[in-house]
């Protein structure tokens, strides 16, 4: 299946009907399917952390919220992960385009690229990183778990998943 | 004016209308806490600069179930130019329903009253204004305030230095957001 299609269905699955974002050029497909969804609420955020806010506010709210980001991103949220959503009990589904892996062309993207997995590791926020057949299932069970456990879950798409490996 | 007594007019205004309100990490939430506790108050304990952004997503979280349900923001200057780009994004996506209060005392008021950009002439109703908010008012007495608090938009309220003398919060985190939500979940009596 399309890629981007497979994680959307997942985000419709999970009733994930609030998301913010900060663009991935990966993401650009999946960005136009959630914002032309009526059903969900989308805010292009300026900055990451600033999405964790809003998904923060929408879930007390009664919203499913979820933040479509790089993982660059990633570091620019931490203390908001951290201090917000962990220490209230927040749930909020992660999809983050993985960069800096294998086959990146940008240098800029190794540093974050290799930290990624560790600083999730770190917070103890669970990920997965799913091929694209089994993407919508994977999304929709994350969300599952972040909803049970009341914390963040993160969905990681490297390149290879963007190509449809 | 002192920021205590903006904050609790603000609290009066907001219980009159079961308004929920999401008040910043430090002494302002100490302060909110001490003039009239509600569990429609959201207490931040952390993550500085982001209630502006969560006062919004809730507004926007609440607008089709509760559209008259108001959520007014008490925010402060360091937060506010922590998290500036919000501005634009409150700009183009607040609802009616949302109300941001930047309680500005020109200092970092919860760390020892360092100096902010604010003290140096940064006008915060003007980057407001920049960013695309329609509605921006500036406010420097009580008599002003409750007139601005019931409208929408941004709001930047001159308030002096210095911290009433409150004690800290004694609610865990999962009381504070359990009650909340609660709170803003059930609409309100028509």
């Amino acid at each position: 299946m399309n890629p981007s299609l497979a994680i959307f269905r997942g985000l419709k699955h999970a009733g994930i009907d609030f998301a913010t974002s900060v663009p991935c050029v990966n993401l650009q497909e999946l960005l136009n399917l959630v914002g032309k969804d009526p059903e969900i609420i989308h805010v292009p955020v300026t900055r990451e952390e600033e999405g964790v806010g809003l998904c923060a506010g929408a879930w007390m709210a009664g919203r499913r919220s979820a933040l479509l980001m790089q993982n660059s991103g990633l570091g620019n949220s931490i203390n908001a992960l951290a201090s917000l959503d962990i220490l209230y009990g927040i749930p909020l589904l992660l999809i983050i385009s993985h960069r800096g892996v294998a086959g990146e062309p940008i240098v800029g993207q190794v540093p974050m690229g290799r930290l990624t997995v560790p600083l999730l590791d770190a917070m103890q926020i669970p990920h997965f990183s799913p091929a694209s057949a089994e993407a919508e299932d994977t999304v929709n069970a994350a969300w599952e778990m972040a909803a049970a456990c009341r914390r963040p879950a993160a969905i990681l798409l490297d390149l290879d998943f963007w190509r449809g490996a | 004016m002192k920021r205590i007594d903006a904050i609790a007019l603000a609290a009066e205004a907001a219980q009159a209308e079961g308004a929920l309100l999401i008040s910043n990490i430090g002494f302002p939430s100490r302060e909110l806490y001490a003039a009239r506790d509600r569990p429609e108050n959201f207490y931040m304990l952390g993550s500085m600069g982001l209630a502006s952004s969560i006062g919004l997503g809730l507004a926007l979280g609440l607008e089709q179930g509760q559209p008259q349900r108001r959520v007014i923001v008490l925010d402060g200057d360091g937060s506010v130019l922590m998290n500036q780009g919000t501005l634009a994004t409150i700009a183009h996506y607040a609802p009616e329903n949302y109300l941001l209060v930047i309680l500005d005392n020109c200092c970092y008021g919860s760390t020892g009253s360092q100096p902010t950009c604010t003290h140096l002439g940064t006008d915060l109703a003007a980057i407001a204004l920049a960013a695309g908010v329609n509605s921006v008012r500036k406010v420097d007495n009580l008599d002003d305030l409750p007139l601005v608090l019931a409208g929408q938009g941004v709001v930047v309220v001159k308030v002096e230095a210095g911290n009433a003398s409150v004690p800290v919060i004694d609610l865990s985190p999962e009381e504070i957001i359990d009650r909340f939500m609660r709170s803003a979940q059930q609409a309100l009596p028509s």
